[in-house]
Parts: structure tokens; C-alpha cells; sequence
């Protein structure tokens, strides 16, 4: 059998590609073979943004039209299929030759200077900008910097972007075809199961988890791909040559993101801008950590799974999720398995995952059912709700040189359930200080059974040094590590004591800055 | 002489030339041109070590590689093996011995650029190690330097530092910085008729790639040709350094006889090329009650790498802007460039003034604290005057000094001192955050310290349709010398700046030009395209005034209408009626800046022909438990002269700002033990983001119009806003100060990481009794 023809809507035209490495970036399609240069090469790893385009697919029963923006350099070209790609190139097009609004807001405000990170930026804006339209709302000013946070820019220090992200609504409003798109898209869309190939190597799209499980089987070299956002990776920065590729994205039910029985299950293609949305509305804490965590492109592109199944030891999610008392599903050809997350982790890069297994869902409990103890059975009775009364507190804190899009020197989880003056259970978990995403046991030892007062918070201090031995890297040196981690306890307990409790506005430099959080994608 | 009104025009705050090209994807980067038929794509191999001999070099299996096409070592240069801008010492590809980690050893050409990087890592390299130095202060005991130490005495530094009443001793150090131009570097080269080249570069200096390449491949001036039509980001790293990517793009092409184009990724973009310099400063002042310095011993440490590159001129403009903004009457300053086994350092924004300035910042900063007294006192008491406290340590008298009214402006316009008892205020009753505020001035010295630099050409060209076609020496990296160079052209000619197009840069039509670098882009450039304007404008008068009557020097030319006496006609109609009457409509023009004289023996002369003054205030808060920290609010006011376009220079100026502020807090360079950068890509070197621009940032250009005679009096505005910066390096040193007891002198480093700032915190937390 011949390979599939990747069939793509790119700038609102439908178009093939063949013939091409299955590891082939969007990025360099676009630029090598479409000759459309506007979209740049500034980093190859999704950290600069210049590559910034828009997809758009069809979602979910009524295959609603969905667009986010994602890092062109980290996509390979047949995940592409069957969705819309639109490049800079689209917007005076779309126009009409005259320059879109959010362009000519960009000119207007002195947006540009050496243009090279501009198409990146007026990609994002776009995004935003047709999100803002669906929506009939003009951003808060934190959504406007939020959704900026994934394009670097050298040259202007951002103010008059920002600004072109305001003037871009007060310029006679372009609207974009919402529904010639989506008519389109579903013109493009095929009934059989993709199966690209190119030079012996296959890039295969299933469609059920019992079919990705039969593949998953019988290709134990394969590369399981979902969001790209690592893996895209692998190919730029170290130049591995990938096996067969099958891609989690066309299955619909790892797609699944539902509350019920006490917990929020998140199928292992989520993206990471909506299972975070799913996240935070079950716990409002996570914002601030929502808000670093990597980039819109990023977020939208790279899934929760995929965070949690890569099992790097900074890999932000998981300590949050640990504290939690998150657990993971997994599947194979040979059933389904349940474990709490933080077993899943059993050393460096090393999981508990047979060879045969993929992360099928997480599952994250829901407030009231948080640090109980979660049944083995997913299909069990829900966790015991309102049984543990008590004050429960959580938070969720990275450090890192940058607020924005930077990966953490140290990531910090804490929960805690005081309950009549002591705290009856205690989950702290640490990313940055070990070889894994991992509890602190001594620390939670010291806490349990204790009031959450001073003398607690210093035994507590010390334990901590005891659960971990960090290293020395470029993030940061282990003694900031061990002192910093400590200081995050205490500033747990500043803003939790039972005795007045500071408000974040006098514990965290950034508080507030993603206190318009619901309102950002 | 036909001129225009002599009193120079308000600014324009016009949009870039190509802001539209911009926003739409259409401007053209190297990268981007069309291809040639049967381009191919080069890539680099680089050394693993950063310091051995090369025993053997194995490159079979890159050879073997399916789509490559050959090799390039250092044995198929055909000429000289160097691109080093003024010392010969930088081999374009490393012969028998490598000198870092990095250093480009051979190039593969493959039919694509996939291919050649993936083919390149397939070679095997024997190396003998040698002993590497890596640490510049390691280098400075070993006597390991790439040029002779600098020293500048003025005064008795010794005996008035014995006598002060007060003396303050120390040692210090700031870190590199990385460029990060978005657009990488990259050359294209092919080869045309007669032995000749074509090179497309982003490069700040197409002239010096010009002889770099007819030096490697034995050619003449004449047969090179380099073309730059825009840069995606210079900053000084696209000055000297360009030239090993060009070279090795043209020696491909030479030798394989096809276009060839080298476009390295980010990784090997950041381990190959040279950084800002990273300084260690050893210092001694002595000083009175007031604060005021009587004496200042400054010895600073460059780490220059494993060449000279442009180290020698950035340790020159180091040591002429020690004095920042101050009066130093006695002064004892050393600069030492120590050679290490590292990459090469390089031009960088500020070119050693940020460096330079930054120590006596500091050691002004430490007085007032030693004092007790608010830092912008001290600076007050300490800055230039009139006669007497007037002539800088390397003897040039300024001038033109605006800082204590600058000064004042900004003190009243950001509401310093108010704001100031609100921070003490807050600071008390916050335990865990505490705020800092700092205002740093800046004083600038513009133009090349080395004379003969400073110098321009450009061509001029009117079409009989009217429109005009604009080439000069300068480069374009975004900061908007192609549009101001129109505007100076408009103005001249009298016609809309719409109608004035700038073409790319070009050794072929302007030659022997210098590098658009230390801010001097507009203001040489400008100069030599207005007087070629203003020659046709000539010609074109008397050419008017002969055919409709009246003097030359009357008639009169603005918003593309020419009037001589009572008779007006649209500008192309009078430039058609010219050309049939066979006027010359094209001119070229020349600039050289008058009154500079330098002696690098002495370091001593008149080499600025003006200085730019600015004043910022920052305002940030600190996290004692982690280190963290936000800028909270800027305040900047900055001298552009009467700027030309206010919209570009106010972009310059905040553009510069957070990219000063990035050198100094997020932006942290680190090898490792055995001498490879750790800090490669985005991933791992945090320049600034959105949430690092303040919530609260305002900028205004203050009003002072040149008093040197420069192009529509105004000033230059590409580096020294990078200064303004410092103001929030020392507002965080100002919350440290502020967890203690606000008389220590926080022990803060530079970068001022949120380790750094946590280290601080605690060391200041230590002295506090207990």
C-alpha cells in the first residue's frame, strides 16, 4: 500500500504533502516546500516563539471548530492532517490585501523593530484576537500579557506590543470565516486511519485506545506522540532518528476531560490549556503555577499526559498532582491499571510502564475528595467525600529565574487538612530536588499529627533537608534548592497558619498577576 | 547654498520603513531570499575541547553520509586563514590546535540543511589535551592576555586615596551576556562570473566581511561583493562576528562552485560566537563627609576568550566610561583583557561602557550606604559642573553636560521622594516583601574611540517620476537607521519621507564603510546621505531659478512642492523638467566627523564628539524568602538631541532598557567544569519576557537639541539607554538593603539572579544581631 497523502487546509486552501521525513516540522514545510517565509526559525524548541502559527480542528461530537496557537518548528507535519494551518501570509488575504487589524495595530504602535520575532507575535495577538471575537469580549490586560508570554521579543522591551494588543479592537473589526473553516476542515477529514509513510517509517494516527493498544503491542519501538512539545525535541536539538510514530491525537476518547464521582479525569491527549482550565476550576490555587507553566503555543499543544508519561524530574504538573493525591491509568492489549502518580516514578526517566502500556487518563480528585485515600478500581465507589471535615489548604509554587516560560529550579506542592488544630494529613511534594517528581516523607512526617504553628513549621523546615539531596545545575546552585525549598513551607504557612495568615499581596512578588486567570485560555 | 530652514524640523514619529513588511511576514531575512538553484546547505563541526591539539580528524563517515557533498578543513582555504576584525589571531576554521569549545574545525555542504547538521556530528576527532584556563582572573595571574593591559593615571590617585577622610575597598564583578539576536547569524554565498562572490549576510559590517573574504579565497576588493538588506537583531554580535559564517558559506561556494548557504542553529549560534564581556573589578575610592569622590583606584579584569576580536577598543570605551557621569579628579584605572579558552567576546550594545560604568555605580551606591546617606545624594554631589570639575580622566572636556537639570526633571516627574518615604513605610510593615528604588544617570560618549572610523558615505538618486532611491553605509538591525536616513532625505529635498525609498546595504554601491555599531548609525550616515540631498537640492535650485527667474538661494522646497517666487510646481514635475535639461539628479555624499583626535599610547584626546546624557528610576519588589523579584514601575528620561523620530528613539530607549535589565538579573551565562556553555538556546538563557515589562513604564525624550552640529541636532539613542538599567540592579541592592537594618552593603552579584538576591538577603540578614 502506498503512503497516505497528508491533507492540510493551509491558508484556507486545501493541500498535500508526501514524501517527507514523517519527523518533518511544520516549520520547515511551510518554509522549504510552501515558500511561505513570514513564519521564522528563532530557536527550534518552542522557547522564542517566532514560528508562532494558528491550527484549527474539529473537536468532539459536533466537530466544533477550534483554533489555538502552537510552535510551528515543533510539529511534525503529519500531525497536521486533516486540520487548518494559518500562517501570517493569511492575514492581509484574509483582508483583503489591506493589513488585518492586529498588523495594523502592531504598525501603529511601533511594534516592530528588527521584525523578526513580529509574525510570532502577530500570530498570538490573532489568535486572541479571533478568540475575542467569538467571545464578543476584549481581553483584561492579564489575559493580553498572558497570551503573549510564548514570543520573545529583543528588540522593544514589549510595551508597544502590549499596547497593539489594545489598539487591534479599536480598528474596523475583520472577521474570520468561522464556518467556511470548519466546512472545509470537514471536507478534509478521512474515514480510515492514517498511515503515513516515508523511507520504511511509519507515522500511524488511530483511532480507538483498543486499536492504539493492538499497535502499541505489536510496535514496542514505536514512539508514542501526543503533543510534540518534547519530542519535537528529540529531532531538532539531538537529532535522533525516531522509529514508527503513533500519534494519540486522533483517538477521541483520550480526549475525555469529565467530572464525576469526585474526581476530574483527564484523558492523556488533553491539552495542556484545558486540562489546566479543568484543573484550576477544581483548584483555584494552580493559577499562578498555570500561568508559568511553559506558553500558550506550549500549553496548547503539549498535553498533561505527556507531562506526566515524559516523568522528567522538573516537569511542573506533577508535584501539584502528587500532593493531590492524583493517580494514573494505564492501558495495554492486556487490560487496564491503576496506580497513584507518584509510584509511577521509580528513578531517573525510569517509570513503572511496560513496554506494551500507555498512559490511558489521570485522574485528579476533586476538592472534598482531596488526600483521601483513592480506590484501586476507577469504576469504584467515589472517594469518601465531606468524610474528612477540616480546612484543607493547597498550594503550588515554581521558582525559576524568569516568571515566564522557564523551566524551574525548584517546583513545590503542598497540601495540608488541619483539622481541630492539628493537621490530620499532610502530602508535600518536590520537583527540581530529586531524580524524580517525589514526596517528602519526613517532612509530612513531621507535620502530621502537629498544630501548624511555628514549632511545627521549623520541625518541619528541618525534615525537609533530610527528604532531599539536590544537584548543582545551571538553574541553580543545591543549597539554593534546599533553602528555597524550605522558605516555600514557610511561606505555606504564612498565608495558611491558623494565626493570622498573610494574604499572597504580602508573600509573593507576582501575586495578582493571574488573578484574571479564568478569563485566560 | 540653497538650504533648508536652519532651525531643524520637530521630529516625526513615522512607523519603521518596513513595519508594514513586518507585520505581514514579507520582509526578507538571509534566510528567506529565494534559493538559488542548486543551493546547498553547509553546517559546522566544532571542537569538543577546550583546549588540545587535534591529533586526528576522521570525517569518512560525514563523507559517507547520503546528500553530502564534501568537506571544508582548514587546508582548502586557498588564502589566509583568519576573519579576525583588527588582530590576526581567529583561524576561520581551526588548524592543528583548538582553542575552545565550539571553535568550528570543518564545515559539511549537503543538499540540505538537515543533512549537513545530522552529517556533521558523525566525525571523529582525536584530541591531545592541553591545559585550558577558563576563568579570566586565572588567566590575568598566568599573564595570559590577548592584548597589552591599559592603564589611565590622572592626578595623584595614591597619595590623595591615603589622605581621604574615608576610603572603601572592594572587589566585584558582573557577568557576560549573551545577544540573542532572534534571527540567527547567516551568510549565503555563490559564486559569479570571473572568480567573483556574492555574499548576503546579517551583518552589521558588510565591508569588513568584503576584505575577510578576499583575504580567505586570495581575491581582490573588487571581485567580493556583501549585501544586507536587514538584520533580525544585532546588538553588536553581527558586528565582527558575522565573518566566520560568511566565510565559510563563500569558501563553500568558491570551492564547490554552487550557492551555498550557512545558517547555524541556535545551539551552535550561542556556543560558537562571543558574548558581552563579563568584568571582575577590583576597586578602591576614597571620599568625604559629603560622599564626594577625592580619588578612585579601578582595575578591571575582561574576560576577552580565546581571541582579541574587538576586545581592545570595548576595554577603551571600558576604561572612558568609568567616570560615568562624575567628576573623578584623581584616577588610577587598569583594564586587562585575559585570554581564556572560551568563546571569543565581542561587540555588545554599550561596547564596554555599560562595563565601565557600572563599577563607579556601584562604588557610589556603597559610599551612600557607608554613609547613610540616599544614594542619589551621593550621586548629586559627585556629578560633572562647570570649569574645574568639567574635563573627563582621559582629558575631554564636556562640554555638554545636562544631568543635573536632566536629573531634577526625572526627581520631579517620578516623585522620588515621596515615593521613597511610601517604600520606607511599606518596608516596615512587610515582613516577607520589601521594596528598593534606585535612580542611576547616564552619560555617554558618541563616536568611534578609534578616529579614522568615523566616517560615511552614501548615494542619493532621484528618478524623473520624483520618487527617491536612498543607499548608505549603514546597516539596518531594527533600530531604524534606513527610516531616519529617509527622513533626513525628505527634509532635504523637501519632499514626503513616503516618496524616499532605502535599498539594501551594498560594498558594490557605497565602499569602505564602517560598521553600523556604537550608536553611530544615523548620525554618520545621515550626514553623508543629507549633504548628497542637499547637493541635487542645489543643482536643482539653480537649475529652477535659471528657468522660472529669481536667485538659487530663494527658492524653496517642501512637502513635494518647489516654489521660486510666485511660480510653484510639484517637485517631479521640476525634476523632469531637470532631467531633460541634462542636471545631474543623483549625488553621492560623505561625512567625516570633525574635531576627534585620539592617542591610544596616552589613552588621552577628544574622542567623542558629543555625549548623551538619560536618568532612570526603578522601582521593584523583592521576595526574602526565594529571591524573586518584579519591577514594579520605570520611570526613564533620555537625551535623543532633538531626536529625528520620537517613536523609534522612545522604542530604542525602552528596547535598550529591558535588555540592560536582562544582562544584569535574568540572563546568566554557565560552563561547565571543563569549559562548555551550559546556557545554549531560550530553554536554558532567560532573556526578558512579556510579564518582565512593567505594569507602570513611562518614557519621555528630554528636550535638548544637539549643541555639536549632528544631522538635525539630534543625538544618538542605540546604546546609551542600555544604562538605565542599572537603575534597577540597584533597587533590587535597595530591598536587600531594606531586610536588614539599611546600612549594610548587600553583598549582591550580577546577575542578579533570585539566587543571588536570596544569598544577599541572608548575608544581610547575618549581620543583623540576634
Amino acid at each position: 500500500m502506498d503512503s497516505h497523502m497528508i491533507r492540510i487546509l493551509l491558508n484556507g486552501e486545501a493541500v498535500e504533502a508526501a514524501g517527507l521525513p514523517p519527523t518533518t516540522s511544520l516549520l520547515t514545510w511551510l518554509r522549504t516546500q510552501r515558500g511561505l517565509t513570514g513564519s521564522k526559525e528563532g530557536c527550534a524548541e518552542g522557547d522564542c516563539g517566532a514560528c508562532t502559527v494558528v491550527v484549527g480542528e474539529l473537536r468532539g461530537a459536533a466537530q466544533a471548530l477550534h483554533l489555538a496557537s502552537v510552535n510551528a518548528c515543533i510539529q511534525f507535519l503529519p500531525a497536521l492532517d486533516g486540520k487548518a494551518v494559518f500562517t501570517v501570509e493569511y492575514l492581509r488575504a484574509q483582508a483583503g490585501g489591506a493589513l488585518h487589524p492586529v498588523q495594523q495595530a502592531m504598525v501603529d504602535c511601533h511594534g516592530s523593530q528588527c521584525g523578526f520575532c513580529t509574525p510570532g507575535f502577530v500570530m498570538s495577538l490573532w489568535d486572541l484576537y479571533n478568540d475575542c471575537a467569538q467571545r464578543a469580549a476584549r481581553p483584561a490586560a492579564a489575559e493580553l500579557r498572558s497570551a503573549l508570554t510564548g514570543n520573545l521579543c529583543r528588540c522593544t522591551g514589549y510595551r508597544p506590543i502590549l499596547e497593539a494588543g489594545e489598539r487591534m479592537f479599536e480598528l474596523p473589526a475583520v472577521a474570520l470565516e468561522r464556518a467556511a473553516i470548519r466546512h472545509a476542515l470537514l471536507a478534509l477529514q478521512r474515514e480510515d486511519v492514517l498511515d503515513y509513510r516515508h523511507a520504511g517509517r511509519h507515522f500511524i494516527a488511530p483511532r480507538s485506545v483498543e486499536a492504539l493498544a493492538a499497535l502499541r503491542a505489536a510496535r514496542p519501538q514505536a514512539v508514542l506522540l501526543a503533543g510534540c512539545t518534547d519530542i519535537g525535541l528529540w529531532v531538532n536539538k539531538q537529532l535522533r532518528e525516531l522509529d514508527d510514530i503513533l500519534y494519540l491525537g486522533r483517538i477521541e476518547a483520550l480526549h475525555t476531560l469529565a467530572e464525576h464521582d469526585g474526581w476530574l479525569h483527564i484523558g492523556a491527549a488533553v491539552t495542556l490549556t484545558e486540562a489546566f482550565a479543568a484543573l484550576s476550576r477544581a483548584w483555584p490555587e494552580l493559577a499562578e503555577l498555570w500561568e508559568r507553566f511553559a506558553s500558550p503555543p506550549v500549553r496548547n499543544a503539549g498535553t498533561l499526559g505527556g507531562n506526566i508519561a515524559n516523568g522528567s524530574p522538573i516537569g511542573d504538573s506533577m508535584p501539584a498532582l502528587i500532593a493531590l493525591g492524583a493517580r494514573i491509568v494505564l492501558r495495554s492489549v492486556r487490560g487496564a491499571r491503576e496506580l497513584a502518580l507518584e509510584d509511577f516514578y521509580l528513578d531517573y526517566m525510569k517509570k513503572d510502564l511496560a513496554a506494551d502500556e500507555f498512559v490511558d487518563t489521570l485522574r485528579v480528585p476533586l476538592r472534598q475528595a482531596a488526600l483521601a485515600a483513592a480506590p484501586q478500581d476507577p469504576q469504584a465507589a467515589p472517594p469518601p467525600a465531606a468524610s474528612a471535615p477540616g480546612e484543607l489548604h493547597f498550594r503550588s509554587w515554581k521558582l525559576s529565574k524568569r516568571f515566564d516560560s522557564d523551566i524551574s529550579a525548584v517546583c513545590a506542592a503542598f497540601a495540608i487538612r488541619v483539622r481541630d488544630g492539628l493537621i490530620a494529613e499532610a502530602r508535600v511534594a518536590f520537583g527540581g530536588m530529586a531524580a524524580t517528581p517525589r514526596r517528602a516523607p519526613r517532612t509530612e512526617a513531621a507535620l502530621t499529627g502537629q498544630p501548624w504553628d511555628a514549632a511545627t513549621l521549623a520541625r518541619a523546615r528541618a525534615a525537609l533537608a533530610a527528604d532531599y539531596t539536590p544537584l548543582d545545575d545551571l538553574r541553580a546552585s543545591a543549597a539554593y534548592r534546599q533553602r528555597a525549598a524550605a522558605n516555600l513551607l514557610q511561606r505555606f504557612h504564612l498565608e495558611t497558619r491558623p494565626e493570622a495568615p498573610l494574604p499572597a499581596q504580602q508573600t509573593r512578588t507576582f501575586a495578582g498577576v493571574a488573578d484574571d486567570r479564568e478569563a485566560i485560555r | 547654498m540653497n538650504t533648508p530652514s536652519s532651525a531643524p524640523p520637530p521630529g516625526q514619529p513615522l512607523a519603521h520603513e518596513s513595519a508594514h513588511l513586518h507585520v505581514a511576514g514579507e520582509a526578507s531575512y538571509v534566510d528567506d531570499l529565494r534559493e538559488l538553484a542548486g543551493t546547498a546547505h553547509a553546517a559546522l563541526g566544532l571542537s569538543e575541547r577546550a583546549h588540545a591539539r587535534i591529533l586526528a580528524l576522521d570525517l569518512e563517515a560525514v563523507l559517507a553520509t547520503p546528500g553530502v557533498i564534501g568537506v571544508l578543513t582548514a587546508a582548502d582555504i586557498p588564502g589566509v586563514n583568519d576573519c579576525g576584525a583588527i588582530v590576526h589571531d581567529e583561524p576561520i576554521l581551526a588548524a592543528g590546535e583548538v582553542l575552545y569549545v565550539g571553535q568550528p574545525v570543518f564545515a559539511v555542504i549537503a543538499d540540505s540543511h538537515d543533512t549537513a547538521r545530522r552529517a556533521a556530528r558523525k566525525a571523529r576527532i582525536d584530541y591531545a589535551p592541553l591545559p585550558a584556563v577558563l576563568d579570566a582572573r586565572a588567566a590575568r595571574r598566568q599573564q595570559a592576555c590577548v592584548l597589552p593591559p591599559l592603564h589611565r593615571v590622572r592626578g595623584e590617585p595614591a597619595a590623595r586615596l591615603a589622605a581621604a577622610p574615608h576610603r572603601l575597598a572592594g572587589q566585584w564583578a558582573v557577568g557576560g551576556q549573551e545577544h540573542f539576536y532572534l534571527e540567527g547569524q547567516v551568510a549565503y554565498a555563490a559564486p559569479r562570473e570571473d572568480g567573483c562572490i556574492k555574499l548576503w549576510s546579517s551583518t552589521q559590517h558588510p565591508s569588513e566581511l568584503q576584505h575577510a573574504l578576499a583575504r580567505m579565497l586570495k581575491l581582490a576588493a573588487n571581485q567580493v561583493a556583501v549585501e544586507t538588506r536587514r538584520m533580525g537583531g544585532g546588538f553588536g554580535g553581527k558586528e565582527s562576528q558575522a565573518a566566520p559564517f560568511a566565510c565559510v558559506a563563500a569558501l563553500a561556494a568558491w570551492k564547490f562552485r554552487r550557492p551555498v548557504k550557512l545558517r547555524p542553529d541556535r545551539d551552535d549560534d550561542f556556543t560558537i560566537t562571543g558574548k558581552r564581556h563579563d568584568v571582575h573589578y577590583d576597586f578602591e575610592a576614597g571620599f568625604d563627609d559629603d560622599g564626594r569622590i577625592l580619588a578612585l583606584r579601578a582595575d578591571m579584569t575582561l574576560r576577552a576568550g580565546f581571541s582579541a576580536d574587538l576586545s581592545g577598543p570595548v576595554a577603551t570605551r571600558a576604561l572612558c566610561h568609568v567616570d560615568n557621569a562624575y567628576y573623578l579628579a584623581d584616577v588610577d584605572i587598569h583594564a586587562y583583557l585575559a585570554r581564556t579558552n572560551t568563546q571569543s567576546n565581542t561587540a555588545f550594545r554599550g561596547f564596554g561602557g555599560p562595563q565601565g560604568a557600572l563599577l563607579i555605580e556601584y562604588v557610589i551606591d556603597s559610599i551612600a550606604r557607608t554613609l547613610g546617606r540616599d544614594p542619589l545624594e551621593v550621586r548629586r554631589a559627585n556629578f560633572y559642573g562647570g570649569p574645574g570639575r568639567d574635563t573627563t580622566p582621559y582629558g575631554q572636556t564636556v562640554a555638554d553636560n545636562v544631568i543635573h537639570e536632566l536629573v531634577a526633571e526625572l526627581e520631579a516627574d517620578s516623585d522620588y521622594h515621596a515615593r521613597r518615604r511610601e517604600i520606607a513605610a511599606f518596608n516596615a510593615a512587610s515582613p516577607v516583601l520589601k521594596k528598593g528604588l534606585a535612580l542611576t544617570p547616564v552619560k555617554f560618549g558618541i563616536s568611534f574611540n578609534l578616529t579614522h572610523l568615523n566616517q560615511a558615505g552614501a548615494l542619493v538618486h532621484v528618478y524623473t517620476d520624483g520618487s527617491v532611491l536612498v543607499n548608505h553605509g549603514g546597516t539596518e538591525m531594527g533600530q531604524g537607521v534606513n527610516t531616519k536616513v529617509c527622513q533626513v532625505v525628505a527634509h532635504a529635498l523637501g519632499v514626503p519621507p513616503a516618496s524616499v525609498r532605502a535599498t539594501a546595504t551594498d560594498t558594490s554601491k557605497v565602499a569602505n564603510t564602517s560598521a553600523t555599531a556604537a550608536s553611530t548609525g544615523a548620525d554618520l550616515n545621515g550626514k553623508a546621505a543629507e549633504q548628497a540631498a542637499m547637493q541635487i537640492r542645489q543643482r536643482l535650485a539653480e537649475f529652477a531659478a535659471a528657468r522660472h527667474g529669481g536667485a538659487a538661494a530663494e527658492v524653496r522646497f517642501a512637502d513635494g512642492v518647489v516654489a521660486i517666487g510666485a511660480t510653484t510646481l510639484p517637485f517631479a514635475a521640476l525634476v523632469q523638467q531637470a532631467y531633460t535639461a541634462r542636471v545631474q539628479l543623483w549625488s553621492d555624499g560623505f561625512y567625516a566627523t570633525p574635531g576627534l583626535h585620539w592617542d591610544a599610547a596616552t589613552l588621552s584626546g577628544h574622542p567623542f564628539h558629543y555625549f548623551a546624557y538619560g536618568a532612570a528610576v526603578s522601582e521593584v519588589l523583592v521576595d526574602t524568602l526565594t529571591g524573586e523579584w518584579r519591577l514594579l514601575r520605570a520611570d526613564l528620561l533620555h537625551d535623543a538631541g532633538n531626536s529625528i523620530n520620537p517613536a523609534i528613539d522612545r522604542g530604542q530607549i525602552e528596547g535598550a532598557f529591558i535588555q540592560g535589565m536582562g544582562w544584569l538579573t535574568s540572563e546568566e551565562l554557565v560552563w561547565s567544569a571543563d569549559g562548555r556553555l551550559l546556557t545554549h538556546a531560550p530553554s536554558t538563557y532567560k532573556i526578558p519576557a512579556v510579564h518582565d515589562c512593567p505594569p507602570d513604564f513611562c518614557t519621555r525624550l528630554f528636550h535638548n537639541p544637539n549643541r555639536a552640529d549632528t544631522i538635525l541636532r539630534s543625538k544618538a539613542v542605540g546604546e546609551p539607554p542600555l544604562l538605565l538599567a542599572f537603575s534597577v540592579w540597584f533597587a533590587i541592592r535597595d530591598a536587600i538593603a531594606a531586610s536588614g537594618d539599611g546600612r549594610s552593603l548587600p553583598p549582591l552579584r550580577a546577575p542578579a539572579t533570585p539566587e543571588a538576591i536570596l544569598d544577599a538577603v541572608e548575608a544581610v540578614r547575618a549581620e543583623l544581631p540576634a
